[in-house]
Formats: structure tokens, C-alpha cells, sequence
């Protein structure tokens, strides 16, 4: 899958999860720039992602992410 | 069901003017999500819940230590969250001696929180152990002692009695939802290991939901009374069509058997004391044949509050169902296969709950359950006596119409009424009608058994319960009184509540000429009673002032006053029996 067309619907994701429509993310987006990304709003992210994209992340993935491009890269390997 | 980030959402809508109470939540896992879904189902059930979250993993030491901040909080509720998995991790750690005395040593640190007299009066809400099974022993662990499948068992049954022995206790049961909803649905094995959080996004608002069940029924709000639909909802068909022999029903014809259990279900709640009512489009005496005739009918019409089977709307026979019954409107469910019906309903009776039910008769049954909609708060024997009361109630409305002055009506009842004090035979009901009674209410304070135990034992306390008998039947305990004193001369009436179901037959007279007997005798000058609006209660706003007290202007709430001597007693034709 494009990793653009990803991007694209994570960022609806965000949006929804975080219920804020200004949200921008890209690759090298980090939790410190998302004022509602917090450890807490994380994980109803990959749980919401997981349910999008019909995935199950393993809990050494969840543990490792840095960046919104390493989440993208880790959708784009299942 | 709400998601959670709906109900994320609630929380940031505006709050301000809903009613609000603290709750407290206690958890050996992360709790925070948890607690923005309870925070969340709160508001969906119109609650400003003011919530605490204890710290990550001190159970113990916030609840055995008076000095902790959960003490300093003062919640209304505490919520406490011990998990199978804590509960597991520990049990890998016994001894196979130890192991098989692990039920025992929770439901001992359990029992020790329930009894701490620092906690009385607050409400206990523990969640049960959803089962984990470690496979160990395989189903061999039946017959294991110490196996951490007996022990859960074991644990979630001593649960259940120690719920019965402490009135403060209600158990949260995590266990049953998990049975419905499946362990892979409840728990997220990734996400519990990354984050510590035990139950899944997908379950949380299903719990928040329960605990909210539990909270509502404390407070007041639960279901009374079930509509039924007939055709395609109690049995298969159409009466009017099918006729007597072509409905489906029983395990003979059809998909019968679904609505036979379906029935089954509705007489088992009749039986609990919920109010069962027929609103039917269909002539009456086609809608009650099935009843009266068809050898397959669980649900007789004995077990029928109120039929109102003609070609009115739906709306209409259940706004006469509730004139007849005196409920809210919020306090009722309607059932009906047909979703015009069920639309029109909704959209028309305010507060109202209509279950969306499935296409498939088949489906009704999982789908009602997975709604707990009839939580409770309390329950007594008595409550199976009701549809006679509202059956009887129906006659005494036919007969009040043959009398044109009231005056003969009322004496025409041969009414009689026994006054007493709280007492261990009658304090159940006391406390299950002062979380009953919404509308005749002056002050609408809640009290569970313990409470009213506590009022019993107290000398200066005046305490008073009245049941009224007519020539019809007798209504059980349908008022009480809880009188205390301000100070030497004067008592504050803190609860004044009367069941609908005698309304206009003089009780409120015969009370309060009661009241002022007893307050007189115990050498009081002045009664005041305080009126504290809620929304339901607007019935008895002028309640005081119609009995001859005089509004205190000065008073910050809504208060008035009787002076006890010069008070001249109320006509009333109840006697005392």
C-alpha cells in the first residue's frame, strides 16, 4: 500500500481519535508536536488503526515507534 | 453502545447545571481510561461526575489508610478494579498450600473494606473476576484446590455472599459482561502489555456502562415497567390474521420456541416485580385470546398490569399506561418488532426507552441482554405482589367514577392504615421505596438498608412508616416519615415520601395528623419541612402550604413551618388499624 495513501488516512484517524480537524501530520511528526497525543490518546491511536487497516501490531511495535513514519512504515510491513 | 472517543467527546461539552457526585476509582491496573469512560457514560446518563483516580496500584494502602487522599476526597462511590491478572501474578507467587486459601484471604481484605467505619455510608461498587483460564491443570482443575481456576471461581462466588451480608457492597459484574461479550473482546493482550491497561477500547464503555447501571439504580433511575407489542413481538404472526391456531408460539410451529423463551424472560422479570403492559393495535378480545386460550402462552393476563389493545397509537395507550401507573416516563421500556412503531414512540414520549430490536425473533433474547436494562438497586419479596396492586388500582379508578362526591368515594374504601417505626421486617421496603419515589418526594434523599438501620437505632430520630388497606387490597408500606430535631423545640421533616399509587385518598392528611401526634407527645413546638426540587418532583411543590404550613421567607431553600399546638387534625377517613 502507498505509504502517502497511509499518511492520508492515519491523519483522518488522528483527527477523529484526537476530535480535533486541524490536526497535520507527516512523517517525522513526533507526540511532543500534537498537544492531544498523549500516552493515553496513543493508544486508542493503534487501536483505531489496528481496526482501519484490519492489522494487529505486536507489542514490541508499539513500544518502538519514534514517529508518525515509523507507525506508517510498521502499517505499510503487515 | 458509545465509543469511547464519543464518549471522550461528552466530556468536553458543557456540564454545567447536570447533577453532579464523587466517585472514586481504585484499580491494580491503569485506570485512566477507565475513568474517562465512566466520567463519559456519566454525562450520557446526565451526571457531572466530580471523579478521583487513586494512584496506580496502592489499593490497599488507599483503602485500609484513613489518612489517604481517597479518604480525603469523600467519594459518594467507590469503585474498586482488582484484576484477574494481579490476582493471577500473585497466585504464581503462593505456596500450593497458600494457593488454596487464595480466595479466602481476598474476600477476607474485602469484607475488612466493607466493614472499615470510616467508609460507612459511601457505596461499595467491586468488580467481580472475569475468568482467566491458565489451563495448568486443563479442566482437571475443577478438581484442584489451589488451581487458579478453582480459586477465581471460588472468589466471584464469595463475592456474591458477601454482597448479600453488606448492604454497602453491589459487585460490578465484570465476569457476566466478559461472558457475553467474549475474553478476546475484553482484553487486549498487546496493548495490555505495552500500557498496563487491562480492558480493551472496545470494552470500556460496556463497563462504564455498568458501573453507571449500578450508580442509576442507587439513585433512583431504573426500569419499572415493560411494554410489550403482540404480534411479532410476544408471539409469531398476526392474531388478527393467523388466528388462534396459525400464531407461532411453543415448539411445535415455526420459529415458536424464540418467542416462548422470549416469554419465559418476561415472566421471570414480572416476577422481580416489574410492571408488564400490553399496548397493541388489535381488538381486544382477538389480542387476549392467545392468553386465555393457547396452550403455549407463558404470559397469562394475570401477569398484565394494564392491556390496551385497541386501534389508538402507540403513543396514546402508553400515555394512558402511565396515567394509570404514575411513573415516569423514563422508568419505562417499549418492545416492538416494528421500527414505525418503535420511531414514533421514541420520537413522541420524552425519557422513554425503546431498544432497537433485531430483524430476527431469534436475536431478541442475546440482543436484550447484552442491554442491562433492568439494574436494581435492591429487591424484596414484595415486589412479585405488584401487578396485582396496578390491577386493583384500575378497579378502584372504575368505582371512583360511579361516586360523584369524593368524600363518599374515599369512605366507601373501608380504609385502614398501620402506623410503626422502622423495624427489621419493614426496613428493606423502606429503603427500597426511598430509592423508588421520585415523584411524591419532598426531599428525594436516598437510603439503603444500612441507612435506615442506623435511623432506627438513633433515639432522637422520629421515624414513622404507614401502610394503607382498602376493601380492594392492601398496598403494603406506601409512606414514611424520618422526623429529626433542630433543637429542643423544633424537628426538621429530612424524609417525606409516598408512593403514587395512593394519591388523593387523604394519606397525606392522616400523616401528618400522625407527625404532629408524635411530635407533640415528645413535647416539640414547630415542625419544618423543606421542599428540594428535582425534576420529577414538581407534584409536591405546594405540598406544605396545601397542608396548612407557613413558607419561611427568610430561609435559603424552599421552607415552611406548622406550629404542633395550634394545629387542628385533618379530615381523612382512614382508620388506624
Amino acid at each position: 500500500m502507498d505509504k502517502n495513501q497511509i499518511l492520508a488516512d492515519v491523519q483522518e484517524i488522528f483527527r477523529e481519535v484526537l476530535d480535533n480537524d486541524e490536526i497535520e501530520i507527516n512523517f517525522e511528526t513526533v507526540a511532543d508536536d500534537i498537544e492531544e497525543w498523549d500516552s493515553l490518546s496513543h493508544i486508542q491511536l493503534i487501536v483505531a488503526i489496528e481496526k482501519q487497516f484490519k492489522i494487529k501490531f505486536n507489542s514490541k511495535e508499539l513500544m518502538e515507534w519514534k514517529t508518525v513514519g515509523d507507525m506508517i512504515d510498521c502499517i505499510a510491513n503487515k | 453502545m458509545q465509543t469511547l472517543t464519543q464518549l471522550k467527546r461528552n466530556l468536553k461539552s458543557d456540564l454545567t447545571g447536570l447533577p453532579s457526585f464523587k466517585l472514586a476509582v481504585v484499580g491494580d491496573t491503569a485506570t485512566q481510561l477507565l475513568c474517562t469512560a465512566i466520567r463519559g457514560m456519566g454525562v450520557e446518563r446526565g451526571y457531572n461526575i466530580g471523579l478521583f483516580e487513586a494512584e496506580y496500584n496502592q489499593v490497599e494502602r488507599q483503602l485500609l489508610d484513613p489518612t489517604s487522599d481517597l479518604y480525603q476526597f469523600n467519594a459518594d462511590f467507590i469503585v474498586i478494579f482488582q484484576s484477574t491478572h494481579k490476582l493471577g501474578e500473585h497466585h504464581s507467587l503462593l505456596s500450593t498450600e497458600q494457593q488454596a486459601t487464595l480466595a479466602d484471604e481476598r474476600t477476607n481484605f474485602i469484607a475488612s473494606v466493607c466493614e472499615n467505619s470510616a467508609l460507612a455510608g459511601k457505596k461499595i461498587i467491586y468488580f467481580n473476576y472475569p475468568e482467566v483460564e491458565d489451563t495448568v491443570f486443563g479442566s482437571y482443575a475443577n478438581k484442584v484446590e489451589s488451581s487458579f481456576t478453582y480459586q477465581v471461581r471460588k472468589l466471584n462466588y464469595e463475592l456474591m455472599r458477601l454482597s448479600q451480608q453488606y448492604q454497602n457492597l453491589f459487585i460490578c459484574d465484570l465476569a457476566g459482561l466478559q461472558n457475553k461479550l467474549g475474553r478476546d473482546m475484553m482484553f487486549a493482550a498487546n496493548v495490555y502489555t505495552s500500557t498496563e491497561m487491562i480492558l480493551s477500547m472496545d470494552a470500556l464503555p460496556y463497563v462504564a456502562s455498568r458501573v453507571m447501571d449500578i450508580v442509576c439504580a442507587v439513585k433512583g433511575q431504573f426500569k419499572k415497567c415493560l411494554i410489550l407489542d403482540l404480534d411479532n413481538t410476544v408471539w409469531g404472526g398476526v392474531i388478527g390474521d393467523d388466528g388462534l391456531e396459525g400464531i407461532q408460539l411453543g415448539h411445535g410451529l415455526g420459529i415458536g420456541k424464540a418467542f416462548t423463551e422470549f416469554q419465559m424472560w418476561v415472566k421471570k422479570l414480572k416476577q422481580r416485580g416489574i410492571i408488564i403492559c400490553v399496548a397493541s393495535k388489535n381488538n381486544e378480545d382477538t389480542a387476549k385470546e392467545p392468553f386465555e386460550k393457547h396452550p403455549d402462552m407463558v404470559l397469562k393476563l394475570d401477569d398484565i398490569a394494564v392491556f390496551q389493545a385497541n386501534w389508538e397509537t402507540k403513543v396514546d395507550n402508553i400515555r394512558t399506561i402511565q396515567s394509570i401507573l404514575n411513573i415516569g416516563f423514563d422508568s419505562m421500556v417499549f418492545l416492538d418488532d416494528n421500527p414505525f412503531e418503535r420511531n414514533m414512540v421514541r420520537e413522541n414520549i420524552k425519557g422513554i426507552t425503546v431498544p432497537e430490536l433485531p430483524d430476527d425473533p431469534a436475536e431478541y433474547l442475546e440482543y436484550l441482554y447484552s442491554l442491562n436494562l433492568f439494574e436494581t438497586a435492591s429487591y424484596s419479596n414484595l415486589d412479585k405482589d405488584r401487578t396485582k396492586q396496578y390491577q386493583v388500582e384500575a378497579q378502584r379508578v372504575s368505582l371512583s367514577k360511579t361516586f360523584t362526591n369524593e368524600a363518599d368515594f374515599l369512605k366507601s374504601l373501608n380504609m385502614v392504615s398501620t402506623v410503626s417505626g422502622f423495624t427489621k421486617f419493614n426496613i428493606p421496603r423502606v429503603a427500597q421505596l426511598s430509592q423508588r419515589s421520585n415523584q411524591f418526594n419532598l426531599r428525594t434523599v436516598r437510603y439503603t438498608d444500612a441507612d435506615i438501620e442506623a435511623l432506627a437505632d438513633d433515639p432522637n430520630v422520629i421515624d414513622l412508616s404507614f401502610t394503607l388497606e382498602d376493601k380492594f387490597g392492601d398496598n403494603g408500606l406506601i409512606a414514611v416519615i424520618i422526623m429529626k430535631p433542630l433543637d429542643k423545640e423544633t424537628l426538621f421533616v429530612d424524609t417525606w415520601f409516598m408512593s403514587c399509587r395512593v394519591l388523593k385518598r387523604g394519606m397525606e392528611n392522616f400523616t401528618l395528623n400522625t407527625m404532629v401526634e408524635k411530635a407533640k407527645a415528645a413535647g416539640y413546638k414547630k415542625i419544618i419541612g423543606e421542599y428540594l426540587p428535582t425534576p420529577k418532583n414538581k407534584m409536591v411543590e405546594d405540598h406544605y402550604t396545601g397542608l396548612g404550613f407557613t413558607k419561611n421567607e427568610g430561609a435559603a431553600t424552599s421552607q415552611f413551618e406548622l406550629n404542633v399546638n395550634e394545629y387542628q387534625p385533618r379530615e381523612c377517613y382512614i382508620e388506624i388499624k
